[in-house]
């Protein structure tokens, strides 16, 4: 289902013709209400009036994470607080939480766009969405909520946890959807299995997953363990929430909302921009937003667009699934290593479960890389040799995957943390 | 003869394998033969329990990865040269044995091995048609 055909449909001419509008209504507006981003376009000698053509947004300076932290709570904000009527914020891992303020209309682009997805994941008004994304300063809950509602669906918003009464609900509501972080359904798909419930037996259709990075297999495994197709939704606090981006019935990438949020992919060491189907770092320009614009957000996200006409008719640019972020890249013995890569490779490995923990530490100056993962339960284990001839492929597949080996430990099932929100994969105890 | 013998997947840390035994004492299984295969990071528990298919499954509701492996038990003379005697039977025979380990309980005279072999029917025949005494499940649980 097409929410909005006329844009998400749109020919290309015309949507660079509302994206230039809207472009130079934005770099005009951010010029005029936030002085701190006036002052790094006139250092970097460039005028509103120098934007005329949709590739003039290279003339422009980016904005990053550190930008947001030195103007912390509402510095970046373009309207005054009474006319701000939400606030959320990023659950920052290090420092200060960055801050976003909604004003009537950013929450109505907001619910427009995360109606989209909703549309894409196949919800209508008939549907019963079950939002168990936390509900708070993050943006998940009230960002599918506010999509749910949109396309006037019935919402049960039931915030993270408690994965018994999830469940419950989701038999008793008869809930069509569920949206919530894909360790959390995976969490929730166990949940299904031990309570001894066949996944065919839910009326559970299709899930909207997203707020941190996870692969094709772990899809699948959802995919099974519920009974669903499950849909990828990317999203950002400092651009809006979740509905930024969201998966077709194609699956081959996330439609970008272009009419809101103006993409770029660009190499992350020299800033230039990339062509479409190379990796690279995700920049974003808000086309609209009034409370918290964004000009060239660096959001520190690796992937790459496409822009070929997608089976399901929408022709709007896609992105590929996170690959990455430059931020969460480890840097193990000089090799460069994402946790996704594991997780790919784990995936693909019929006797473990999807759950794996990374460690990496230091000793005698040199880094330590271990891996824990789950040997699947229904496994028949009587002898060592099929421990080490299972270590031997996994050694071999991971070596493949990154360059470099680390020590494997297996776990029985169920010994490593469950997730109920976003789930923590790393511990790196190097204090570099 | 085939004897039902359940063997466990155990992580090795402190306190582990007191978890698994909590578990067996609880639900009153009793403990006929046991051995660990231990390496740096795991072991492989294999035991002889009564009724190795509810235990089995009572160990996997626990999170525990166990499965059933079948061996068998065999009786030797207690006294020097008891072990081989059998052995040379399987050698001879070209069966291989994979591991071997004794019974907690053993009469003055007589010791019971449990013997995990790659063909355990071509072992238990050529075993009884060489006069070595097998075990049943019910003798092993008494």
């Amino acid at each position: 289902m097409i929410w909005n055909k006329e844009i998400e449909c749109a020919d290309r001419e015309t949507m660079r013709a509302l994206q230039l509008k809207k472009l130079k209504e934005t770099v005009k507006y951010e010029y005029d209400n936030v002085p701190y981003y006036r002052k790094k376009m006139d250092d970097a000698g460039v005028k509103p009036e120098d934007i005329e053509s949709l590739d003039d947004i290279r003339k422009l300076p980016f904005i990053t994470k550190e930008d947001i932290a030195a103007n912390y709570p509402t510095g970046l904000f373009a309207k005054p607080m009474e006319e701000i009527v939400r606030i959320h914020a990023s659950s920052g891992t290090t420092g200060k939480p960055k801050v976003a303020g909604y004003t009537r209309k950013d929450l109505e682009i907001w619910g427009e766009c995360v109606a989209r997805a909703m549309a894409s994941a196949g919800q209508d008004s008939k549907s019963v969405v079950q939002v168990a994304y936390g509900y708070g300063l993050f943006t998940g809950g009230l960002g599918a909520h506010i999509g749910a509602e949109t396309i006037g669906a019935t919402v049960i918003p039931m915030s993270s946890g408690n994965t018994k009464k999830q469940i419950m609900f989701m038999q008793d509501m008869k809930s069509t959807a569920l949206a919530c972080t894909p360790s959390y359904a995976l969490t929730i798909a166990e949940g299904v299995a031990k309570e001894g419930i066949d996944p065919a037996d839910l009326p559970l259709k299709a899930g909207i997953f997203g707020a941190e990075p996870w692969t094709q297999g772990m899809k699948e495994s959802i995919e099974k363990g519920l009974g669903i197709k499950a849909y990828d939704i990317y999203g950002l606090t400092e651009i809006v929430g979740p509905g930024v981006s969201i998966s077709c019935d194609e699956n081959e990438g996330m439609h970008v909302q272009e009419d809101y949020f103006y993409p770029e992919i660009i190499d992350p060491e020299t800033l230039e921009p990339l062509p479409d189907g190379e990796i690279g770092e995700l920049v974003f320009t808000t086309l609209g937003k009034e409370g918290f614009p964004m000009v060239r957000y660096r959001t520190r996200d690796l992937c790459y667009l496409m822009r070929e006409k997608c089976g399901c008719g929408r022709t709007t640019v896609r992105m590929s699934k996170i690959l990455g972020r430059t931020d969460d890249m480890l840097i193990i013995r000089g090799v460069n290593v994402f946790p996704s890569q594991i997780e790919e490779v784990i995936s693909k490995f019929e006797e473990l479960t999807i759950n794996y923990m990374i460690y990496v530490g230091r000793e005698n100056n040199k880094d330590t890389f271990d891996l824990e993962v789950e040997l699947a339960s229904g496994l028949a284990i009587d002898n060592i040799k099929f421990i080490e001839e299972l270590r031997g492929r996994l050694d071999h597949s991971l070596r493949d995957m990154l360059g470099i080996g680390c020590k494997v430990k297996f776990l029985n099932e169920g010994t490593l943390p469950r997730s109920e929100g976003k789930a923590v994969r790393v511990k790196d105890s190097r204090n570099l | 003869m085939l004897i039902k013998q359940m063997s466990v997947f155990v992580e090795n840390t402190t306190g582990r394998l007191a978890d698994l035994t909590k578990i067996l004492a609880d639900n009153n299984i009793d403990i006929k033969a046991s051995t660990i295969a231990d390496t740096v990071d795991f072991g492989i528990l294999r035991c002889i329990v009564p009724d190795p298919e509810v235990a089995t499954e009572i160990l996997k509701k626990a999170g525990f990865t166990a499965s059933i492996t079948e061996v068998v038990a065999v009786s030797l003379e207690d006294k020097p040269g008891g072990l081989h005697k059998v052995l040379k039977i399987l050698a001879d025979n070209d069966i291989g044995v994979d591991y071997i380990y004794s019974t907690i309980k053993a009469k003055d005279d007589e010791a019971v091995i449990m013997i995990k072999v790659e063909d355990p029917q071509k072992a238990i025949d050529v075993l009884t048609s060489n006069g070595i005494k097998l075990f049943s499940m019910n003798e092993l649980s008494k």
